[in-house]
């Protein structure tokens, strides 16, 4: 892990990384608690999903343990297909023990006997090592005396795979095209069952949380965003990297440690997250009271145009939307016409108005997060750089 | 595909449908992309109508349904690839192989895409070929890789015809 300047303001650990502890070992010690206090464990330390959505992980897992059957799975979301995110991506180098050890820990808890992790196409190249882990890990499990045994699957090449249903559609033989919630996973997941789908981190920091109490994750962040979080660091920045950091920084703070002096935006959050500009980095705090992220954090400074990083952006949506519903399918693609055409003076400077309002419905009217995400980057750009998407 | 080793691929993996995106993948890893027949056959198999499987398969950008080279190549094109210069990259390589992106060479090996986030913003411009990863490219470095995959196939006399595999 890389480490920090040393004047830097900002409160780096190293909580999923450190290797204190022997995997194993922490996953023994789990086994011996009650369950309910597992779980409730996870509520009072406040953590929330680590994949963009933020749903409190011990309430996940208290639904799904007191849903009905002894037929039920948990899913290692490994999508991560989030522009600017690939935190997953050295979990899954460093730490993936951890994981799985997490996943074991929720199977437990839930009564799930069947792990799925989904990995991306895009890391095929990992899968081979990843299932030499796994068959080490299933023969511990089996030594733990734990009914519980690991897979993986493979996407193929779909962002919005990453997104819950399309990903258990995925697995399903399917198209990966979201469904209607409710039903949530929990109640009719993979194969109608019951189904915990998780991120590789909150699978991590759920198994550390058992071990570390909850006091000692809640130290860290603020009451809405308890805890640390791993960021990916990408962009106009001397230090690209993955780094630990408490919850509920403020963003000039992280612009004076991980800026190259002349940062102008960052993109808090991916495509699908928010674009906040200079003036504004010391009012906006990461987390849940502010701009929450999946972890993507991408700086542009001031030779960077936005019009390229507007455009970027919304030809990933128009390639990545599924298709389904037409907020979306057609949303996106009058987005990117529309800004095309004003750059071109084929419509006026005043027609961005109507594009905030094509966002605006597709926020309203989409199924799924993909299309109802897009305006966050769109409004935030066009808003704070008008003249850059005009001229 | 030929008929013995498409059953292979299906016998392993076994017939519900949730084995569906397993038997496609290991289709395209073994010949790169799914043809109409084996499309029809693994339908057949797990007792689908062919439009499902081709529905699905249409649907991943990582299952082809149309020919494609022995390797594919897989630039990176976000806009963090973009600013770190993965357009000279893509250059370097269109004009070595003198192969535009979406195209295939006539010998049937390379074709070269771009493609979204393949999650190394940390280290681009990166590119997948099949299932290794390159990253940090300067328009150099990828020529360098891509003659390598060159010399390779001309020591091996790989068939380039990716239907006979
Ligand atoms: C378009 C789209 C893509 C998503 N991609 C991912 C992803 O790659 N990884 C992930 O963990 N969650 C992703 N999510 C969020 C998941 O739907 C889900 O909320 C998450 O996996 C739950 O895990 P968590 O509670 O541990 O965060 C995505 C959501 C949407 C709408
Ligand atoms: S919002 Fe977009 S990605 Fe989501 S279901 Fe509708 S078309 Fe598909």
């Amino acid at each position: 892990m890389e480490t920090l300047t040393n004047n830097s303001t900002l409160r780096k650990t190293d909580l999923i990384f450190g290797r204190e502890h022997d995997t194993l070992s922490l996953l023994k010690e789990a086994l011996q608690r009650e369950k309910d206090e597992i779980i409730n464990e996870l509520i009072e330390s406040g953590l929330r999903g680590r994949g963009g959505a933020g749903f409190p992980t011990g309430l996940k897992w208290k639904f799904a343990k007191s849903a009905p059957g002894n037929e039920k799975y948990i899913v290692c979301n490994a999508d991560e297909g989030e522009p600017g995110t690939f935190k997953d991506r050295i979990i899954l180098e460093k730490a993936a023990d951890k994981v799985f050890a997490g996943m074991a820990l929720g199977g437990y808890v839930t009564g799930a006997r069947h792990g799925i992790i989904y990995l991306r196409g895009e890391y095929s190249w990992m899968r081979n090592s990843l299932l030499l882990k796994i068959d080490d890990m299933n023969t511990a499990f089996k030594q733990l005396g734990l009914d519980f045994i690991l897979e993986i699957r493979m996407g193929s090449g779909a962002y919005v795979c990453g997104e819950e249903t399309a990903l258990i559609e995925s697995m399903e033989g399917k198209r990966g095209e979201p469904r209607n919630k409710p039903p949530f996973p929990v109640a009719k997941g993979f194969n109608n069952k019951p189904t915990i789908v998780n991120n590789v981190e909150t699978l991590v920091y759920a198994l550390l949380i058992s071990h570390l109490g909850a006091a000692a994750f809640a130290a860290f962040g603020t009451e809405q965003s308890a805890g640390t979080k791993l960021f990916s660091v990408s962009g106009d920045t001397p230090q690209a990297g993955v780094y630990e950091l408490e919850l509920g920084m403020k963003l000039s703070d992280f612009v004076a440690e991980f800026g190259d002096g002349d940062t102008k935006a960052v993109q808090v959050g991916g495509a699908s997250g928010f674009c906040v500009p200079r003036r504004k980095f010391d009012q906006t705090i990461i987390g849940f009271e502010g701009i929450p992220t999946g972890g993507s954090m991408m700086l542009f400074n001031s030779h960077r145009s936005m019009y390229h990083v507007l455009h970027n952006y919304l030809e990933f949506f128009v390639e990545e939307s599924c298709g389904q519903c037409s907020p979306c399918r057609v949303g996106c693609q009058q987005l990117l016409l529309g800004i095309e055409a004003i750059k071109a003076r084929k419509k006026p400077a005043s027609y961005l108005k109507e594009l905030i309002r094509i966002a605006d419905t597709m926020r309203l009217a989409s199924k799924c997060g993909l299309g109802q995400s897009v305006g966050n980057a769109f409004d935030s750009i066009v808003e704070e750089f008008k003249e850059e998407i005009i001229y | 595909m030929e008929e013995f080793a498409l059953t292979k691929i299906v016998n392993h993996h076994g017939t519900e449908r949730e084995k569906l995106m397993p038997i496609l993948q290991e289709i395209v890893d073994k010949q790169s992309y799914l043809s109409d027949d084996d499309m029809v056959k693994v339908a057949n198999a797990l007792q689908l109508s062919a439009a499902e499987v081709y529905g699905t398969a249409s649907f991943y950008s990582f299952l082809p349904t149309q020919k494609r080279g022995i390797y594919v190549i897989r630039v990176c094109k976000s806009i963090i690839a973009r600013m770190k210069g993965s357009q000279e990259v893509l250059q370097a390589i269109s004009d070595q192989l003198n192969l535009k992106p979406g195209e295939t060479t006539a010998d049937g090996l390379f074709s070269l895409e771009e493609v979204n986030d393949i999650g190394w913003s940390d280290h681009e411009p990166a590119m997948l070929i099949n299932d290794k990863v390159y990253t940090d490219l300067t328009p150099e470095k990828a020529t360098r890789i891509i003659s390598k995959y060159l010399e390779q196939a001309s020591q091996s006399k790989l068939s380039f015809n990716p239907t006979q595999n």
